[in-house]
Protein backbone atom coordinates (compact mmCIF):
# COMPACT_ATOMS: atom_id res chain seq x y z
CA UNK A 1 0.00 0.00 0.00
CA UNK A 2 1.44 3.34 -0.99
CA UNK A 3 0.48 6.48 0.87
CA UNK A 4 1.31 9.79 -0.83
CA UNK A 5 1.60 11.70 2.45
CA UNK A 6 4.29 9.32 3.71
CA UNK A 7 5.94 9.32 0.28
CA UNK A 8 6.16 13.13 0.26
CA UNK A 9 7.47 13.17 3.81
CA UNK A 10 10.19 10.62 3.10
CA UNK A 11 11.25 12.41 -0.08
CA UNK A 12 11.20 15.81 1.60
CA UNK A 13 13.24 14.60 4.59
CA UNK A 14 15.80 13.11 2.21
CA UNK A 15 15.93 16.35 0.24
CA UNK A 16 16.46 18.38 3.43
CA UNK A 17 19.31 16.13 4.57
CA UNK A 18 20.87 16.33 1.11
CA UNK A 19 20.77 20.15 1.19
CA UNK A 20 22.79 20.13 4.42
CA UNK A 21 25.15 17.38 3.24
CA UNK A 22 25.87 19.30 0.04
CA UNK A 23 26.62 22.39 2.14
CA UNK A 24 28.96 20.30 4.33
CA UNK A 25 30.78 19.00 1.27
CA UNK A 26 31.19 22.50 -0.15
CA UNK A 27 32.36 24.06 3.10
CA UNK A 28 35.61 22.09 3.35
CA UNK A 29 37.12 22.92 -0.09
CA UNK A 30 35.82 26.50 -0.05
CA UNK A 31 37.16 27.14 3.44
CA UNK A 32 40.56 25.70 2.56
CA UNK A 33 40.77 28.31 -0.19
CA UNK A 34 39.36 31.12 2.00
CA UNK A 35 41.80 30.20 4.75
CA UNK A 36 44.84 30.34 2.46
CA UNK A 37 43.75 33.61 0.84
CA UNK A 38 42.88 35.29 4.13
CA UNK A 39 46.13 34.09 5.69
CA UNK A 40 48.00 35.52 2.72
CA UNK A 41 46.33 38.92 3.13
CA UNK A 42 47.13 38.99 6.84
CA UNK A 43 50.78 38.14 6.08
CA UNK A 44 51.00 40.51 3.09
CA UNK A 45 51.29 37.80 0.48
CA UNK A 46 49.08 36.99 -2.49
CA UNK A 47 48.12 33.40 -1.81
CA UNK A 48 46.82 30.87 -4.33
CA UNK A 49 45.56 32.84 -7.33
CA UNK A 50 46.71 30.86 -10.38
CA UNK A 51 44.50 27.81 -10.78
CA UNK A 52 41.38 28.70 -12.73
CA UNK A 53 38.50 26.93 -14.41
CA UNK A 54 38.22 26.99 -18.23
CA UNK A 55 40.90 29.66 -18.53
CA UNK A 56 39.19 31.97 -16.03
CA UNK A 57 41.35 32.68 -13.00
CA UNK A 58 38.59 34.03 -10.66
CA UNK A 59 40.98 34.63 -7.74
CA UNK A 60 42.33 31.09 -7.77
CA UNK A 61 39.00 29.44 -6.97
CA UNK A 62 40.08 26.42 -9.01
CA UNK A 63 42.62 25.60 -6.30
CA UNK A 64 40.31 23.46 -4.11
CA UNK A 65 39.26 21.41 -7.15
CA UNK A 66 42.88 20.83 -8.10
CA UNK A 67 43.70 19.91 -4.49
CA UNK A 68 40.89 17.37 -4.34
CA UNK A 69 42.03 15.71 -7.57
CA UNK A 70 45.60 15.61 -6.31
CA UNK A 71 44.51 13.99 -3.03
CA UNK A 72 42.44 11.40 -4.91
CA UNK A 73 45.49 10.27 -6.89
CA UNK A 74 47.85 10.04 -3.90
CA UNK A 75 49.05 6.68 -2.69
CA UNK A 76 46.88 5.23 0.04
CA UNK A 77 48.95 3.06 2.39
CA UNK A 78 48.66 1.57 5.87
CA UNK A 79 51.76 1.75 8.11
CA UNK A 80 53.16 -1.66 9.09
CA UNK A 81 52.69 -1.27 12.85
CA UNK A 82 49.22 0.26 12.68
CA UNK A 83 46.08 -1.49 13.83
CA UNK A 84 44.54 -1.89 10.40
CA UNK A 85 40.81 -1.97 11.19
CA UNK A 86 40.81 1.08 13.48
CA UNK A 87 43.27 2.90 11.26
CA UNK A 88 40.89 2.55 8.30
CA UNK A 89 37.81 3.33 10.39
CA UNK A 90 39.09 6.43 12.19
CA UNK A 91 38.84 9.02 9.36
CA UNK A 92 35.34 7.90 8.38
CA UNK A 93 33.87 8.54 11.85
CA UNK A 94 34.34 12.33 12.15
CA UNK A 95 33.06 12.87 8.61
CA UNK A 96 30.05 10.66 9.29
CA UNK A 97 29.08 12.31 12.59
CA UNK A 98 29.65 15.77 11.13
CA UNK A 99 27.19 14.96 8.33
CA UNK A 100 24.60 13.89 10.91
CA UNK A 101 25.26 16.93 13.09
CA UNK A 102 24.93 19.40 10.23
CA UNK A 103 21.54 17.83 9.38
CA UNK A 104 20.24 19.12 12.71
CA UNK A 105 20.56 22.75 11.63
CA UNK A 106 17.20 24.42 10.88
CA UNK A 107 17.45 26.57 7.75
CA UNK A 108 13.92 27.96 7.58
CA UNK A 109 10.50 27.84 9.26
CA UNK A 110 8.27 25.66 7.12
CA UNK A 111 7.00 25.22 3.56
CA UNK A 112 3.72 23.97 2.16
CA UNK A 113 3.41 20.99 -0.24
CA UNK A 114 -0.13 20.20 -1.42
CA UNK A 115 -1.80 21.73 1.63
CA UNK A 116 0.50 20.12 4.18
CA UNK A 117 3.16 22.06 6.10
CA UNK A 118 6.65 20.62 6.52
CA UNK A 119 9.27 22.03 8.87
CA UNK A 120 12.62 22.98 7.35
CA UNK A 121 14.74 21.23 9.95
CA UNK A 122 16.08 17.91 8.63
CA UNK A 123 16.46 16.32 12.09
CA UNK A 124 13.99 17.74 14.57
CA UNK A 125 13.97 15.94 17.95
CA UNK A 126 12.22 16.74 21.19
CA UNK A 127 15.70 16.64 22.76
CA UNK A 128 16.38 19.81 20.73
CA UNK A 129 19.93 21.07 20.47
CA UNK A 130 21.26 18.35 22.81
CA UNK A 131 21.58 16.42 19.54
CA UNK A 132 24.51 18.65 18.53
CA UNK A 133 26.30 17.83 21.79
CA UNK A 134 25.79 14.14 21.15
CA UNK A 135 27.27 14.30 17.67
CA UNK A 136 30.16 16.58 18.63
CA UNK A 137 30.98 14.22 21.52
CA UNK A 138 30.93 11.22 19.18
CA UNK A 139 33.45 12.80 16.84
CA UNK A 140 36.01 12.54 19.67
CA UNK A 141 36.14 8.83 18.81
CA UNK A 142 37.58 9.53 15.37
CA UNK A 143 40.45 11.57 16.78
CA UNK A 144 41.19 9.23 19.69
CA UNK A 145 41.08 6.13 17.47
CA UNK A 146 43.30 7.72 14.83
CA UNK A 147 45.88 8.56 17.47
CA UNK A 148 45.87 5.10 19.00
CA UNK A 149 45.61 3.02 15.83
CA UNK A 150 48.50 4.78 14.07
CA UNK A 151 50.84 3.29 16.69
CA UNK A 152 53.06 6.33 16.54
CA UNK A 153 54.15 8.33 19.58
CA UNK A 154 53.32 11.70 18.07
CA UNK A 155 49.95 10.47 16.88
CA UNK A 156 49.09 8.92 20.25
CA UNK A 157 50.00 12.11 22.12
CA UNK A 158 48.02 14.21 19.66
CA UNK A 159 44.99 11.96 19.90
CA UNK A 160 45.09 11.88 23.71
CA UNK A 161 45.53 15.62 23.93
CA UNK A 162 42.67 16.21 21.52
CA UNK A 163 40.28 13.92 23.34
CA UNK A 164 41.17 15.32 26.78
CA UNK A 165 40.72 18.85 25.44
CA UNK A 166 37.42 18.13 23.72
CA UNK A 167 35.84 16.46 26.73
CA UNK A 168 37.11 19.17 29.09
CA UNK A 169 35.55 21.99 27.10
CA UNK A 170 32.33 20.09 26.49
CA UNK A 171 31.27 20.63 30.11
CA UNK A 172 31.64 24.40 29.91
CA UNK A 173 29.88 24.32 26.54
CA UNK A 174 26.91 22.40 27.93
CA UNK A 175 26.63 24.68 30.94
CA UNK A 176 26.91 27.84 28.85
CA UNK A 177 23.76 26.98 26.89
CA UNK A 178 21.61 26.25 29.95
CA UNK A 179 20.45 29.88 30.41
CA UNK A 180 19.19 29.87 26.81
CA UNK A 181 16.89 26.95 27.67
CA UNK A 182 15.10 28.68 30.50
CA UNK A 183 15.15 32.17 28.99
CA UNK A 184 13.35 30.97 25.85
CA UNK A 185 11.63 28.10 27.67
CA UNK A 186 12.46 25.55 25.00
CA UNK A 187 15.11 23.12 23.80
CA UNK A 188 13.90 23.27 20.21
CA UNK A 189 16.06 25.45 17.94
CA UNK A 190 13.15 26.54 15.74
CA UNK A 191 11.07 27.67 18.73
CA UNK A 192 14.07 29.56 20.09
CA UNK A 193 14.57 31.31 16.74
CA UNK A 194 10.89 32.29 16.59
CA UNK A 195 11.19 33.84 20.06
CA UNK A 196 14.16 35.86 18.82
CA UNK A 197 12.21 37.55 16.02
CA UNK A 198 10.72 39.94 18.64
CA UNK A 199 12.31 43.19 19.77
CA UNK A 200 13.90 44.56 22.90
CA UNK A 201 14.17 48.14 24.22
CA UNK A 202 11.23 49.59 22.17
CA UNK A 203 12.48 48.02 18.95
CA UNK A 204 16.07 49.24 19.09
CA UNK A 205 17.51 45.76 19.44
CA UNK A 206 16.37 42.44 18.02
CA UNK A 207 15.51 40.03 20.86
CA UNK A 208 18.59 37.90 20.27
CA UNK A 209 20.00 35.47 22.80
CA UNK A 210 23.28 37.40 22.89
CA UNK A 211 21.53 40.34 24.60
CA UNK A 212 19.82 38.09 27.15
CA UNK A 213 22.87 35.96 27.96
CA UNK A 214 26.11 37.71 26.90
CA UNK A 215 28.31 35.66 29.27
CA UNK A 216 26.92 32.44 27.78
CA UNK A 217 27.77 33.73 24.34
CA UNK A 218 31.40 34.42 25.24
CA UNK A 219 31.85 31.02 26.91
CA UNK A 220 30.20 29.24 24.00
CA UNK A 221 32.42 30.92 21.42
CA UNK A 222 35.59 30.02 23.37
CA UNK A 223 34.52 26.38 23.78
CA UNK A 224 33.55 26.26 20.11
CA UNK A 225 37.17 26.95 19.14
CA UNK A 226 38.33 24.21 21.52
CA UNK A 227 35.75 21.66 20.35
CA UNK A 228 36.75 22.04 16.71
CA UNK A 229 40.50 21.89 17.52
CA UNK A 230 41.09 25.30 15.98
CA UNK A 231 43.80 27.75 16.91
CA UNK A 232 44.43 28.97 19.64
CA UNK A 233 43.40 25.50 20.86
CA UNK A 234 44.95 23.30 18.14
CA UNK A 235 47.36 21.49 20.45
CA UNK A 236 46.25 18.21 18.98
CA UNK A 237 48.01 19.10 15.75
CA UNK A 238 50.64 21.46 17.16
CA UNK A 239 53.08 21.41 14.22
CA UNK A 240 56.02 22.66 16.26
CA UNK A 241 55.86 19.97 18.95
CA UNK A 242 53.87 17.01 17.60
CA UNK A 243 54.57 17.35 13.85
CA UNK A 244 50.88 16.95 12.99
CA UNK A 245 49.48 15.08 15.98
CA UNK A 246 46.97 12.38 15.17
CA UNK A 247 47.28 13.15 11.45
CA UNK A 248 50.93 12.13 11.27
CA UNK A 249 50.43 8.70 9.68
CA UNK A 250 47.56 9.68 7.42
CA UNK A 251 47.72 10.64 3.78
CA UNK A 252 45.64 11.01 0.62
CA UNK A 253 41.84 11.04 0.94
CA UNK A 254 41.84 9.75 4.52
CA UNK A 255 43.76 12.80 5.65
CA UNK A 256 41.32 15.13 3.96
CA UNK A 257 38.33 13.35 5.54
CA UNK A 258 39.51 14.65 8.92
CA UNK A 259 39.35 18.15 7.51
CA UNK A 260 35.96 17.52 5.95
CA UNK A 261 34.77 16.57 9.43
CA UNK A 262 36.49 19.53 11.07
CA UNK A 263 35.09 22.14 8.69
CA UNK A 264 31.61 20.61 8.72
CA UNK A 265 31.73 20.69 12.54
CA UNK A 266 32.85 24.34 12.43
CA UNK A 267 29.85 25.10 10.22
CA UNK A 268 27.49 23.17 12.50
CA UNK A 269 28.65 24.79 15.73
CA UNK A 270 28.64 28.25 14.09
CA UNK A 271 25.10 27.57 12.90
CA UNK A 272 24.11 26.46 16.41
CA UNK A 273 25.61 29.68 17.80
CA UNK A 274 23.74 31.73 15.18
CA UNK A 275 20.47 29.92 15.99
CA UNK A 276 20.72 30.35 19.76
CA UNK A 277 22.37 33.76 20.07
CA UNK A 278 22.07 35.67 16.79
CA UNK A 279 18.50 35.09 15.63
CA UNK A 280 19.15 32.13 13.33
CA UNK A 281 17.62 32.46 9.88
CA UNK A 282 15.61 35.58 10.85
CA UNK A 283 16.69 38.95 9.43
CA UNK A 284 16.85 41.54 12.25
CA UNK A 285 13.89 44.00 12.29
CA UNK A 286 12.33 42.03 9.42
CA UNK A 287 10.58 38.93 10.75
CA UNK A 288 10.07 36.00 8.41
CA UNK A 289 6.27 36.21 8.81
CA UNK A 290 6.32 39.83 7.52
CA UNK A 291 8.33 38.79 4.43
CA UNK A 292 5.95 35.92 3.72
CA UNK A 293 2.88 38.16 4.22
CA UNK A 294 4.15 40.82 1.81
CA UNK A 295 4.95 38.19 -0.84
CA UNK A 296 1.63 36.34 -0.56
CA UNK A 297 -0.25 38.75 -2.86
CA UNK A 298 2.18 38.26 -5.76
CA UNK A 299 3.27 34.62 -5.30
CA UNK A 300 0.34 32.97 -3.54
CA UNK A 301 0.51 31.30 -0.14
CA UNK A 302 2.70 28.30 -0.94
CA UNK A 303 4.98 30.30 -3.28
CA UNK A 304 5.53 32.97 -0.63
CA UNK A 305 6.52 30.28 1.89
CA UNK A 306 9.05 28.81 -0.57
CA UNK A 307 10.49 32.27 -1.31
CA UNK A 308 10.70 32.92 2.43
CA UNK A 309 12.52 29.62 2.90
CA UNK A 310 15.07 30.60 0.23
CA UNK A 311 15.63 33.98 1.92
CA UNK A 312 16.09 32.35 5.33
CA UNK A 313 18.60 29.82 3.96
CA UNK A 314 20.67 32.69 2.50
CA UNK A 315 20.39 34.63 5.78
CA UNK A 316 21.64 31.65 7.76
CA UNK A 317 24.58 31.10 5.42
CA UNK A 318 25.56 34.80 5.55
CA UNK A 319 25.54 34.77 9.35
CA UNK A 320 27.52 31.52 9.53
CA UNK A 321 30.00 32.82 6.93
CA UNK A 322 30.65 35.84 9.15
CA UNK A 323 31.49 33.48 12.02
CA UNK A 324 33.76 31.39 9.77
CA UNK A 325 35.60 34.61 8.83
CA UNK A 326 36.22 35.22 12.55
CA UNK A 327 37.47 31.61 12.91
CA UNK A 328 40.14 32.21 10.28
CA UNK A 329 40.95 35.71 11.53
CA UNK A 330 41.55 34.37 15.05
CA UNK A 331 43.72 31.55 13.71
CA UNK A 332 46.24 33.97 12.24
CA UNK A 333 46.04 36.48 15.09
CA UNK A 334 46.46 34.53 18.33
CA UNK A 335 49.39 32.25 19.25
CA UNK A 336 48.82 28.68 20.49
CA UNK A 337 48.29 28.02 24.22
CA UNK A 338 50.52 25.75 26.25
CA UNK A 339 48.80 22.50 27.27
CA UNK A 340 48.65 23.26 31.00
CA UNK A 341 47.25 26.71 30.20
CA UNK A 342 44.59 25.13 28.00
CA UNK A 343 43.44 22.71 30.71
CA UNK A 344 43.56 25.53 33.26
CA UNK A 345 41.31 27.76 31.16
CA UNK A 346 38.80 24.96 30.72
CA UNK A 347 38.61 23.61 34.27
CA UNK A 348 39.67 26.46 36.55
CA UNK A 349 38.19 29.49 34.75
CA UNK A 350 35.43 28.54 32.30
CA UNK A 351 33.69 25.92 34.47
CA UNK A 352 33.14 28.11 37.58
CA UNK A 353 32.18 31.10 35.42
CA UNK A 354 29.65 28.94 33.57
CA UNK A 355 28.14 27.64 36.83
CA UNK A 356 27.94 31.18 38.27
CA UNK A 357 26.37 32.36 35.02
CA UNK A 358 23.67 29.68 35.26
CA UNK A 359 22.94 30.53 38.90
CA UNK A 360 22.70 34.29 38.37
CA UNK A 361 20.62 34.05 35.20
CA UNK A 362 18.27 31.53 36.86
CA UNK A 363 17.75 33.90 39.81
CA UNK A 364 17.02 36.90 37.57
CA UNK A 365 14.62 34.94 35.36
CA UNK A 366 12.87 33.44 38.40
CA UNK A 367 12.44 36.85 40.08
CA UNK A 368 10.85 38.17 36.89
CA UNK A 369 8.54 35.19 36.32
CA UNK A 370 7.38 33.86 39.68
CA UNK B 1 4.96 13.50 11.73
CA UNK B 2 4.21 10.03 10.46
CA UNK B 3 7.75 8.71 10.80
CA UNK B 4 9.87 8.54 13.91
CA UNK B 5 11.85 11.79 14.31
CA UNK B 6 14.95 9.71 15.07
CA UNK B 7 14.91 7.98 11.68
CA UNK B 8 16.57 10.90 9.78
CA UNK B 9 19.65 10.54 12.05
CA UNK B 10 20.17 7.04 10.70
CA UNK B 11 19.67 8.28 7.13
CA UNK B 12 22.20 11.09 7.65
CA UNK B 13 24.72 8.68 9.19
CA UNK B 14 24.34 6.29 6.26
CA UNK B 15 24.79 9.12 3.74
CA UNK B 16 27.86 10.32 5.65
CA UNK B 17 29.30 6.82 5.75
CA UNK B 18 28.68 6.34 2.03
CA UNK B 19 30.41 9.62 1.14
CA UNK B 20 33.40 9.06 3.43
CA UNK B 21 33.74 5.39 2.51
CA UNK B 22 33.34 6.19 -1.18
CA UNK B 23 36.05 8.85 -1.04
CA UNK B 24 38.56 6.49 0.60
CA UNK B 25 37.64 3.68 -1.80
CA UNK B 26 38.12 6.02 -4.77
CA UNK B 27 41.58 7.04 -3.59
CA UNK B 28 42.40 3.35 -2.95
CA UNK B 29 41.53 2.52 -6.56
CA UNK B 30 43.01 5.61 -8.23
CA UNK B 31 46.24 5.99 -6.29
CA UNK B 32 49.51 4.20 -7.12
CA UNK B 33 50.68 1.27 -4.97
CA UNK B 34 54.43 1.15 -4.39
CA UNK B 35 54.97 0.09 -0.76
CA UNK B 36 58.54 -0.16 0.48
CA UNK B 37 60.05 -1.07 3.82
CA UNK B 38 61.05 2.50 4.64
CA UNK B 39 57.71 3.95 3.60
CA UNK B 40 55.76 1.68 5.92
CA UNK B 41 57.98 2.50 8.92
CA UNK B 42 56.68 4.48 11.87
CA UNK B 43 57.24 8.17 11.17
CA UNK B 44 59.67 9.58 13.70
CA UNK B 45 61.26 12.54 11.92
CA UNK B 46 64.11 10.29 10.79
CA UNK B 47 65.06 9.11 14.26
CA UNK B 48 64.95 5.41 15.06
CA UNK B 49 62.03 4.79 17.43
CA UNK B 50 59.59 2.21 18.68
CA UNK B 51 55.85 1.81 18.72
CA UNK B 52 53.59 3.79 21.01
CA UNK B 53 52.41 0.80 23.05
CA UNK B 54 53.85 2.03 26.33
CA UNK B 55 52.81 3.77 29.54
CA UNK B 56 50.97 7.08 29.47
CA UNK B 57 50.44 9.93 31.88
CA UNK B 58 47.68 9.09 34.34
CA UNK B 59 46.41 12.67 33.98
CA UNK B 60 44.42 11.74 30.89
CA UNK B 61 42.46 9.06 32.77
CA UNK B 62 41.79 11.48 35.61
CA UNK B 63 40.46 14.04 33.15
CA UNK B 64 38.17 11.44 31.62
CA UNK B 65 36.74 10.44 35.03
CA UNK B 66 36.17 14.08 36.02
CA UNK B 67 34.51 14.68 32.66
CA UNK B 68 32.00 11.89 33.29
CA UNK B 69 31.14 13.38 36.71
CA UNK B 70 30.55 16.90 35.47
CA UNK B 71 28.94 15.94 32.19
CA UNK B 72 26.25 13.97 34.03
CA UNK B 73 25.73 17.03 36.22
CA UNK B 74 25.16 19.11 33.08
CA UNK B 75 22.61 16.65 31.73
CA UNK B 76 20.67 16.70 35.04
CA UNK B 77 20.60 20.49 34.88
CA UNK B 78 19.13 20.35 31.36
CA UNK B 79 16.14 18.41 32.69
CA UNK B 80 15.57 21.12 35.27
CA UNK B 81 16.02 23.92 32.71
CA UNK B 82 13.47 22.36 30.37
CA UNK B 83 10.91 22.28 33.23
CA UNK B 84 11.98 25.65 34.68
CA UNK B 85 8.53 27.28 34.75
CA UNK B 86 6.80 24.12 35.89
CA UNK B 87 9.08 23.56 38.91
CA UNK B 88 9.32 27.22 39.98
CA UNK B 89 11.15 28.13 43.21
CA UNK B 90 11.04 24.52 44.40
CA UNK B 91 13.19 23.45 41.44
CA UNK B 92 15.64 26.29 41.95
CA UNK B 93 16.20 25.41 45.62
CA UNK B 94 16.63 21.71 44.81
CA UNK B 95 19.08 22.42 42.00
CA UNK B 96 20.98 24.88 44.20
CA UNK B 97 21.51 22.12 46.82
CA UNK B 98 22.66 19.73 44.09
CA UNK B 99 25.06 22.24 42.52
CA UNK B 100 26.49 23.36 45.88
CA UNK B 101 27.30 19.72 46.70
CA UNK B 102 29.10 19.40 43.38
CA UNK B 103 30.94 22.69 43.83
CA UNK B 104 32.27 21.44 47.18
CA UNK B 105 33.62 18.39 45.36
CA UNK B 106 35.04 20.64 42.65
CA UNK B 107 36.89 22.77 45.22
CA UNK B 108 38.24 19.54 46.74
CA UNK B 109 39.71 18.26 43.46
CA UNK B 110 41.08 21.73 42.78
CA UNK B 111 42.85 21.82 46.17
CA UNK B 112 44.18 18.27 45.73
CA UNK B 113 45.81 19.41 42.49
CA UNK B 114 43.94 17.02 40.20
CA UNK B 115 43.66 19.77 37.61
CA UNK B 116 47.30 20.86 37.67
CA UNK B 117 49.14 19.91 34.50
CA UNK B 118 52.61 21.25 35.20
Amino acid sequence: MFDTAIGIEVAFTLAKILVMVVIALQVAPLMSWVERRQCAYIQRRIGPNRVGIFGLKILGLGQPIADTIKLLFKEDYVPREANKLYYLMAPILPAMFAMAAISGVPFGRYVEISGQTYSLQPISLNAGFLFFFAMSALSVYGVALAGWASNNKYALLGGLRASAQMISYEIAMGLSLLPIVFIFNSLDTQTIINEQSNHLLFGFLPAWGIFYAPVSFVIFVITMFAETNRLPFDLAEGEAELVAGFLVEYGSMRWSLFFLGEYAMMFTLSALMVCLFLGGYEIPWLPQSAIVNSLTSSLGNAGALWAGAAISLVTLIVKVAAMMFIFVQVRFTLPRFRYDQLMRIGWVYLLPIAIANVAITALIVALQRF
Amino acid sequence: MVLSPYLPILVALVIGFAIAGGATAASLVLGPKKPSKVKLDIYECGLPGGTSRQRLSVKFYLTAILFILFDIETIFLYLWAAAFDFLGWFGIVEVAIFVVTLVVGYIYILKRGALNWD
